[in-house]
């Protein structure tokens, strides 16, 4: 804040110059922060990138996402107690393609990931990824079942993981506001290749199981390939 | 119901007990072998006689509820259970025995005598292998369709790779979805990621314009191996946790009942009497939580309305959750429960947490008649749910709905009442039922049933209070380990949330269980969703769907 400090009156001019805008009658509710950074110049200087990151973290579109036992305390983290919103994180979109933000609440099994990998393919950047929930971190409970994925990460990268089978909605919340720290400091997990990508069908090594599958798949469907030893 | 004295089925002795004698004459010719399970005898047949048994037991003998159908690979033979019993009587019980051949698994379909038969026999094709003939759609269910090997079976590989594909859906506006012969319809998925299918649900449609004319649902986003992972656990310690995660509305006090109902039963435990009362009232508690989520989110369903009716209902489970915390440690994932009793007493000081209770009871009336006002004497709420998503009681039983549900037209089916259990027999409250048959009498069957929970609860409160300070028993003694004797066969349900939640054990002699098979009543009542939706407009698939109240977690297990 510093450098942006001197471009600024001292705050006592700042409000008495404010005090002659408003006119008399007005509560100091209107001398808000952002008033007070103003000043009498209604202009800042700052970088446009820092600018988009601190409005990101503020206002985060959550896409409205259930998948198992935590998204039960994930609508409770939305809920009246512990109300997400006054953290400007409380608008969940039901579409991927209006959401900024995914909160993957649970076990995620075969049948499902090509879905996630999809659901967040067709997110706009920049996309940002709460993991909710031992599952997502190993696969929790389930990790030996046999139709586990070992957590999100095999599929999309993860920003924050949140621990706890299920967390409450306070961890949730905080593990929300260390994301929204970040995003304010333009940090975000970088994009890499994961173990578990979609694929077009020909384009995979034909092994025995391709063969196998080759009448039941088009070469042009996407599909996801299980190794479960080597992940 | 007549006024003449009501007629025996055949094989039913006047004292309500079950004559298997009688049966076994009845099946004369079908009847190989007799064996003898925990809760009831089996009747073992040949596999091609499947329907012919099953239809004669239902018309003949009364038995008209096929609650679970149990796949299981011996070393020499695979093995259908289909357990049978009656909606009137739910403690009269009969299992039907399939074995067939390892080298040729294939058995009679049932589907043509029970209509639930047909995703039972879909998910024991799928999982074990045993071949259903004449099945009209035996395709797998859980696993995707491209799948290598049957994940139950003895043979199954786990590390070997599979490749699941990600079929792109048909777009609903072109030209090649319409169905062949009505060129008018439409194709249109709903899920498996979409707001009012709470959770991962995907239901395949066939619209005609805005009617719905064919729906199925496809399952298996959420299948995550509970029964795999029940049979790899030991019995006193390690499975109880996993009950909690079958329905997890809060609903895992229920569940966990189930798991130690039916372990109970099978190693012969005691429970103490005050251990019964604590796990009654929290039942309760937990069967509060889930009505009110179900009720929260059948609202923003209907009218999305994310503001009222659902935040008043989060409200209110927070404070249900809160009690639960206070005794449990937990406020979703309890694992309070233990074999022969619970894992602590109640929360010191005990005048503090009895005064919770009953100001929560107190204060939860008043809310329940917010509810009143702002659904069930709705109007706009009323518009939307009187008449749609019919669902006649006879299809119902077809279908073996149980819970509200069932309930909710008509079919006076309560295990907590017809079967007892806990201290459920000591109380005074009453089943709810209604014979709307619609969404609107589902809705309105779970509002009146936590007025009742409510009453159970105060009831149990003031039993709690009174017990005598030395004779506070939370658990009987309990051998460490648990191995029941090799081949005991139970199965056994408790009234869970979504209605009867059922659990087939069979013992090998060791301290994991040979087989582990949960009974979900989401998953049948489910099915009934077709019944319910079709030639409806879409909105009320939806509502009907809501009213249905299912949890994935325990659909696909
Ligand atoms: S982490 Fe625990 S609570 Fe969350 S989805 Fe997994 S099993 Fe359920």
């Amino acid at each position: 804040m510093s450098d942006e400090d001197q471009l600024h009156d001292t705050l006592e001019q700042a409000q008495s110059t404010q005090e002659a805008r408003m006119g008399t009658g007005m509560d100091e509710r209107f001398n808000s922060k952002l008033r007070q950074a103003f000043g009498t110049s209604p202009f800042m200087l700052t970088k446009f990138d820092k600018f988009m990151n601190w409005v990101r973290g503020n206002s985060m579109f959550v896409l409205l996402f259930g998948i198992a036992c935590c998204s039960i305390e994930m609508m409770h983290h939305y809920g009246t107690k512990h109300d997400v919103d006054r953290f400007g994180a409380g608008v969940p979109r039901a579409s991927p393609r209006q959401a900024d933000v995914i909160i993957i609440p649970g076990t995620i099994v075969s049948k499902f990931g090509p879905r996630l990998k999809r659901v967040y393919d067709q997110m706009p950047e920049p996309k940002f990824v709460v993991s909710m929930g031992s599952c997502t971190i190993s696969g929790g409970p389930f990790q030996e079942g046999y139709n586990v994925i070992k957590g999100a990460e095999e599929i999309v990268p993860v920003d924050i993981h949140v621990p706890g089978c299920p967390p409450r909605p306070e961890a949730l919340v905080y593990g929300i506001l260390k994301m929204q720290e970040n995003i304010r400091a333009g940090e975000s997990s970088p994009v890499t290749v994961k173990p578990y990508e979609l694929d077009e069908f020909g384009d995979l090594e034909r092994d025995e199981l391709v063969q196998e599958l080759a009448s039941e798949i088009n070469e042009d469907d996407l599909v996801m390939r299980y190794d479960w030893v080597e992940a | 119901m007549s006024l003449e004295q009501p007629e025996l089925d055949v094989g039913e002795r006047p004292d309500g007990g079950l004559d298997y004698d009688a049966l076994a004459d009845l099946l004369s010719e079908y009847v190989l072998d007799r064996e003898q399970h925990i809760n009831c005898e089996a009747f073992v047949i040949r596999p091609g006689d499947v329907p012919a048994v099953l239809s004669t037991l239902r018309d003949r003998a009364g038995f008209d509820h096929m609650s679970c159908l149990t796949a299981q690979e011996y070393r020499d033979r695979y093995e259908s259970i289909y357990h049978l019993r009656k909606y009137d009587d739910p403690t009269q019980e009969l299992s039907i025995v399939v074995p067939t051949a390892r080298d040729d698994p294939t058995s009679e379909s049932a589907t043509d005598v029970f209509d639930t038969a047909n995703w039972h026999e879909r998910e024991a094709y799928d999982l074990v292998g045993i071949e259903y003939e004449d099945h009209p759609d035996l395709r797998r269910i859980l696993m995707p369709e491209t799948w290598q090997g049957h994940p139950l079976s003895r043979d199954y590989n786990q590390d070997q790779p599979q490749i699941v594909p990600l079929r792109e859906y048909p777009n609903p506006m072109d030209k090649r979805t319409e169905a062949p012969d009505n060129a008018d319809t439409m194709f249109l998925n709903i899920g498996p990621h979409h707001p009012a299918t709470h959770g991962v649900l995907h239901l395949k449609t066939i619209l005609d314009g805005e009617q719905v004319l064919d729906v199925d649902p496809d399952i298996g986003y959420l299948h995550r191996c509970e029964e795999q992972m029940c049979q790899q656990s030991t019995y006193r310690h390690q499975i109880m946790p996993y009950p909690d995660r079958w329905d997890y509305l809060s609903s895992g006090i229920l569940n966990e009942w189930a798991y130690a109902r039916t372990a109970e039963d099978l190693a012969d435990l005691e429970v103490p009497e005050y251990a019964q009362v604590i796990r009654t009232m929290s039942a309760e508690m937990c069967r509060i939580a889930s009505h009110l989520l179900a009720v929260g989110t059948f609202a923003l369903d209907i009218y999305g309305d994310f503001t009222a009716i659902f935040m008043y209902a989060v409200t209110d489970r927070e404070k249900v959750e809160k009690l639960l915390e206070d005794l449990t440690g937990q406020r979703l994932m309890f694992n309070y429960l233990r074999l022969g009793g619970v894992a602590w007493d109640l929360p010191e000081p005990r005048e503090e947490y009895f005064e919770n209770v009953r100001s929560f009871t107190e204060q939860f009336r008043e809310s329940l008649t917010e509810y009143h006002d702002m659904l069930s004497s709705n109007e706009l709420f009323q518009m939307r749910v009187i008449d749609t998503g019919i669902l006649p009681p006879e299809e119902a039983k077809r279908y073996g709905c149980t819970g509200p549900v069932a309930r909710g037209s008509g079919i006076d089916y309560d295990l907590r009442r017809d079967d007892p259990y806990g201290y459920y027999d000591e109380l005074e409250w009453d089943v709810v039922t209604d014979d709307g048959c619609d969404n609107y009498s589902r809705a309105l069957v779970r509002l009146n049933e936590m007025e009742q929970s409510a009453r159970i609860i105060d009831q149990c409160v003031d039993i709690l209070e009174n017990w005598p300070v030395d004779d506070r028993r939370i658990q009987s003694n309990v051998p460490r380990t648990l191995k029941p004797d090799p081949d005991k066969e139970i199965y056994r349900a408790v009234e869970g949330a979504k209605g009867e939640l059922g659990i087939y054990i069979r013992a090998d002699g060791t301290e994991r269980p040979a087989r582990f098979k949960i009974r979900s009543p989401s998953f049948c009542n489910l099915q009934s969703l077709e019944v319910m939706s079709e030639g409806e407009y879409i909105p009320d698939l939806i509502a009907a769907l809501g009213s249905l109240d299912i949890v994935l977690g325990e659909v696909d297990r």
